[in-house]
Order: C-alpha cells, then structure tokens, then sequence
C-alpha cells in the first residue's frame, strides 16, 4: 500500500522533492551529515556509558585521590561536561562548514522551482 | 511539623510572600503585554516562530530547569555527595542527542508538535492519536511530579501549615500557570521561562562565588569541609556507591536511571516544542548550544552548591528539615545570605515551578487540540481559531487535573513519576522519532508499536516496581504486588521499544517511497519549512 491521507502532489510524475532527493548534491549532503552525527553518537554514548558503569561498579577506582581531595570520579565526571561542550563545538563548526551551504543551495533551487 | 519558616531562626515568611508576589506581577505584565500579538495557531502554539536562537535557548534551559534539578541535585550531592552528581550528568550529556539527532531535523520537518513529524508520510490519524497519548501520558506524569513535590515545597518555604493551606497553594500555583498560558500562549510561556532561566542562573552563580569565597576559591578544602561536617561517615561523600551501591539490584538500578536519563531528554514533548518557537533549522541548532552551556554551566554550580550546603548546613539538619533533602539550597541560602537572600532563592524556586508547569501546559494542549481534536476528530476540516479555541480549553482541563491531581498527590513520593516520565519519552518517544527521520522504511504499523508498546511496557514495569508497592518507600506501603525488581524500566523497556518499531515495520507491507523522499530534502534542507510570522 502506498497511499496514505497525508495529501500532498499526485503520485503520477516524479516530484520535484524526488528530483531534489536523488540529485548528487543531497546525497553527499546526507552522506556528510550520517557520517558525522552516527559515530559522534556512538562516541558520546560509549563514552557516558563507560563513565555510568565505573561509578557504579569500580567505586574503588572511582574513589583514588589524584591531588588534595580531588578524586578520579570527580575529573571523570567534569571530563562528561568537557566532552559534552568540544562535541558541541566541533558539530555547529562541522555544520556551519559542510552542511549548511549545501543545504542552502538545493533549498533555493528547490523553492525556485516551487 | 514544624515549618521551615517556623524551625529556622531568621526566615520571614512575609518577606518571601512579597518576593514571589513581585515575580508574578512582572511576569504577568509582561505576558499582557506579549499577548497582543497573539492571533493565529502558530502564534498561540509556536511564538509566531519568532524567538531568535539564544532567546530560545535561554527558553529551553528555563523550560528544562526544574525544581527536581535545582532543589532535587544539590540536596541530593549534600546527603548522597558524588551520587547527586550523576544525575546531572545524564541531564547534560542527553542534550547531544537533541543536538546531533533531532532538534534540527524537526523543526525542519513539523509544524507545532511530535505529531506532525510522525504524520508526515504515515497514516494521519492512527500516528495522531498514538503520538498525543503519549505527549499527555508524559506531559502529565511530568506535571503532576511538579505540582506535588513542588506545591509542597513551597508551601513549606512560605511557611503554611496544614493540607487544606498547602491545597491552596497549590491551587494558586495552577491558576497563575493557567493565566500565563491562556493569555501569553508560547510567546508569553517563553517569556516566563526566560525570565526565570536568568534568575535562577544568576542566582545559582552568586551562591557558587559565595560558597567559593568562604574556601579561598579551593574546591578540595570545600570538600574536605563537606567531609569533616558529616562525621564519620564523610568520607563516602567523595566517592560514588553512597545512594546506588548498595547491591547488585540496587546497581543495576542506577545503570537503568542512567539510559533512561540520556535517552528521555530528546523525546520529551516539551523539548521538542520549544525547537518550533524559531524561524530556521539554523536557529534551532543555535537554540540548544545555548541551551547546552547554560545547562551544563548551571550543573557545576549545583555541584559547588551541594557540597557547599553539606560543609556549611550540614546533611544532619538538611535531613531534619520540613522538605526534607529539598531544602539543601534554601537552607544554604539562609546561611549565606540570610532571609533576604532566602526569599530570593524561594522566589527562584516559585517562579521554576510556574515556568516549567506552563510549558507543560501548552504542549499538552497544544498535542491535543492540534493531533487529536482538529486532525483525528475533525480530519483536518477545522479553522485555526477553532482549534486555538480548543487549545486554551484543554489548557484550562489540564490545569484543573494538574491542581486536582496535585492535591491528591501533596506528600506522595512522587520521585517515580519524573522516573516515569523520562522512561516513556526515552522508550515511546525517541525510537519512534529516531526511526520516523532516519530510516526509509519505517511504517504507520512500526510506529504504532514503538509508541504503544513502549508506554504500555513502561507503565506496566513501573506498576509493578518497589517505586509502587512492597518497600517502606513506596507509593503503597501496605500492599506487595512487585515482580519488577528495578525502580526505573528503560533498561529494559527502551530496546523493547527499538524492538517493537522494527518488527511492527517489517511486518507490515505499507510503505511510501515518495512521501519519504519529500521529508528526507525537507528534514536536511529546511526546503518548504514552516515560516517565522511577520508582525
């Protein structure tokens, strides 16, 4: 079944959004997109997991003093929030670079068009 | 019981009338006077879509605040000491997935709610009503976690005595939140919490450089401080395993709070309505990395604030205390600065509570006036002004259950209900709209599992949990159906939910190629998005 109620233009002629979508400029715009957010997800949440599992299981690790009362829980927690801000920064770097000037081209030819 | 007003020398509960009296006279000018240009659906709903990025943020951050982090984390970190900290981490840490996954994407691909993203190339109504169940099971678990714990709180810090006073309070506490959203819609909701994400900020950030002050700005003698206060015992503040690492269930326990917590941010409705509020994709990436800095920002100050209300109150009186681990911060203040400096953190407290209850409000009226009554119900055949109509009256039935409910609920444990909340965003919510963007052959039948499937495994997990029944902690005390050893489902209901939106889809033949195509270029392009409204 390929009908829905959503509406939308007859299915008759190609679309200019299935143009738009098998054009070789979206599909590096997806690629580049998948290839950054996928591992950087991956990353993130092996990365927080690892951290969820030592304070919950190596407490004794956890608990080795490195300098006055600083522990390795406490750098490994503040090393979360470090992560957390230079992932942040390198994505609104990596999105501003290589995705939105794509995106604004084939969204003008697409509202062109329309 | 005494009040905390009564059992600390030096608060004045007069004085901290006054301050919250003040805040909602601002804050309800300030609504009025947004309110004049609300006109359309998008107005009531979206804000004209005309906040910028930062403002946004700021919004999101006021909106994502609540009582349960502020008062919640460093009362937690001045009992429990590392173990407080690991929430805020998974708070935190959740706001990647917003960010790299979701936020742009959906502004991008919807109008007002999670269900129009879903409704995009599925089956309207079946998508409509499953994804507005689960927006109104959230939004409500959410709101009656905040009017429950929160109206006590506050009645506590005004020192008002008595359950039928403390229903009063909480019945104010609705009525001013049902004013803000029924005259401001977003744009006045948005101004609140932007308003209230700055004091709460500020103030949090004068406490920390206080607190800071006392030790010489040495964050290792503020501990060793926290430690010597809490006598023998002090030394396991330093170290996580006080509150989680009791057994292995207990632990097990911890790792299921912490997926449910970085999984549940992304799918929480209120969230993700704020991402409308903007004119562009752009903005609503802008949107979160304020929100994130902000956020994360406010964290570590909770951290010094915990620490800070264990070295200088001490977990002893804390415990003592009328709001029981609540009044860590209040009770810091009170050292710090006094009862001015009280009624000011008291006021910050208040006005938390009315922000994030009012955006709640919203979303929930909004889902069901806009997914249910003008989509399922009336098939899209429904004027805008009608269906704003509808909003503000289902603002106004939401309110009454939200007061009636939190009256009900003034005292519970209501810890689970928060619990609850985030499982079922991160288990009905988030696969759902994870699969609905990213993969090209996921079907109305496929959502409808994920979405059902994850609620009803949520709920029905934490039913019959130790949250409920069984333990001298529970819900019901005197009453032993648990079979669920965990208090908190999503280790286990969030991959049933990824489980059950696979097989629904490929059980199922529907499929459109075209309607996919066409949301894959709107969601990445922003190409045929939902203008912002030029007033």
């Amino acid at each position: 079944m390929s009908t829905t109620d959503t509406g939308g233009p007859p299915d008759t002629s190609e679309t200019i959004w299935e143009r738009a979508h098998e054009s070789t400029e979206f599909r590096e715009l997806r690629s580049r997109l998948r290839r950054f957010v996928f591992p950087m997800t991956a990353l993130f949440l092996l990365w927080y997991l690892l951290y969820v599992l030592l304070a919950d299981y190596a407490h004794s690790f956890m608990s080795t003093k490195l300098f006055g009362n600083i522990n390795v829980g406490l750098v490994f927690g503040l090393l979360q929030f470090v992560s957390t801000f230079v992932i942040t920064g390198l994505y609104v770097r990596y999105a501003n670079r290589k995705l939105d000037p794509v995106a604004e081209k084939i969204r003008e030819d697409i509202e062109e068009q329309a | 019981m005494t009040t905390l007003a009564a059992s600390v020398e030096g608060s004045n509960p007069l004085l901290n009338i006054g301050i919250f009296a003040l805040f909602v006279i601002i804050t309800l000018v300030i609504v009025f006077r947004a309110s004049r240009n609300t006109k359309t659906a998008s107005d009531y709903y979206a804000a004209g879509r005309a906040f910028t990025g930062p403002q946004n943020g700021v919004a999101i951050s006021g909106d994502y605040l609540s009582a349960a982090s502020f008062l919640g984390i460093a009362g937690a970190i001045a009992i429990n000491g590392y173990d407080g900290f690991l929430y805020s981490i998974g708070f935190l840490v959740a706001w990647l997935v917003a960010l790299l996954l979701v936020a742009e994407l959906l502004r991008n691909t919807g109008k007002f709610t999670m269900g129009d993203v879903l409704a995009f190339r599925m089956k309207q109504r079946p998508v409509r009503a499953a994804a507005a169940t689960s927006t109104l099971a959230v939004s409500f678990f959410y709101l009656l976690a905040q009017m429950a714990g929160a109206g006590g709180l506050v009645a506590l810090l005004l020192g008002v005595e008595g359950s039928g006073a403390q229903a009063l309070v909480i019945a104010v506490v609705g009525i001013i939140m049902i004013a803000y959203v029924l005259i401001g819609g977003m744009k006045g909701t948005t101004w609140v919490q932007i308003i209230k994400a700055a004091l709460l900020i500020f103030g949090a950030l004068a406490m920390t450089l206080w607190v800071l002050a006392k030790y010489g700005f040495n964050f290792s003698s503020l501990l060793q401080a926290a430690v010597d206060k809490a006598g023998k015992a002090g030394e396991t503040l330093l170290g996580p395993g006080k509150q989680y690492g009791a057994t292995g269930t207990s632990k097990l326990d911890f790792l299921s709070l912490g997926i449910a917590l970085v999984l549940g941010t992304a799918g929480l409705p209120h969230v993700l309505m704020r991402f409308y509020t903007v004119p562009t994709a752009r903005d609503a990436r802008r949107s979160v990395v304020w929100a994130i800095v902000l956020i994360g920002v406010f964290y570590l100050f909770t951290l010094v604030l915990g620490y800070g209300a264990g070295a200088l109150v001490g977990p002893d009186v804390i415990k003592k205390a009328p709001g029981g681990v609540n009044s860590a911060a209040p009770l810091l203040a009170l050292e710090l600065g006094g009862p001015v400096l009280l009624g000011l953190i008291s006021a910050v407290a208040f006005a938390t509570i009315l922000a994030v209850v009012a955006g709640l409000t919203i979303t929930a009226s909004a889902s069901f006036a806009h997914d249910v009554y003008a989509n399922v119900v009336k098939r899209g055949k429904t004027s805008p002004d009608s269906e704003v109509q509808v909003a503000r009256l289902t603002a106004l039935v939401i309110g009454a259950l939200a007061i009636g409910g939190g009256i009900l609920a003034n005292g519970q444990n209501v810890a689970f209900l928060v619990a609850l909340a985030f499982a079922v965003a991160a288990s009905a919510n988030l696969p759902t709209i994870l699969y609905s963007l990213f993969w090209k052959r996921f079907n109305t039948q496929g959502a409808l599992w994920s979405i059902y499937g994850g609620l009803a495994i949520t709920v029905v997990l934490i039913v019959f949990s130790p949250a409920v029944s069984g333990k001298s902690t529970s819900m019901f005390k005197h009453a032993d159906f648990a079979w669920f050893p965990l208090s908190n489902p999503g280790i286990v209901s969030i991959p049933a939910a990824f489980f059950l939106g696979w097989l629904g889809t490929v059980l199922s033949k529907e499929h459109d190629e075209k309607k996919y195509a066409e949301m894959e270029v709107r969601s990445l392009t922003g190409a045929g998005a939902e203008k912002a409204v030029a007033h």
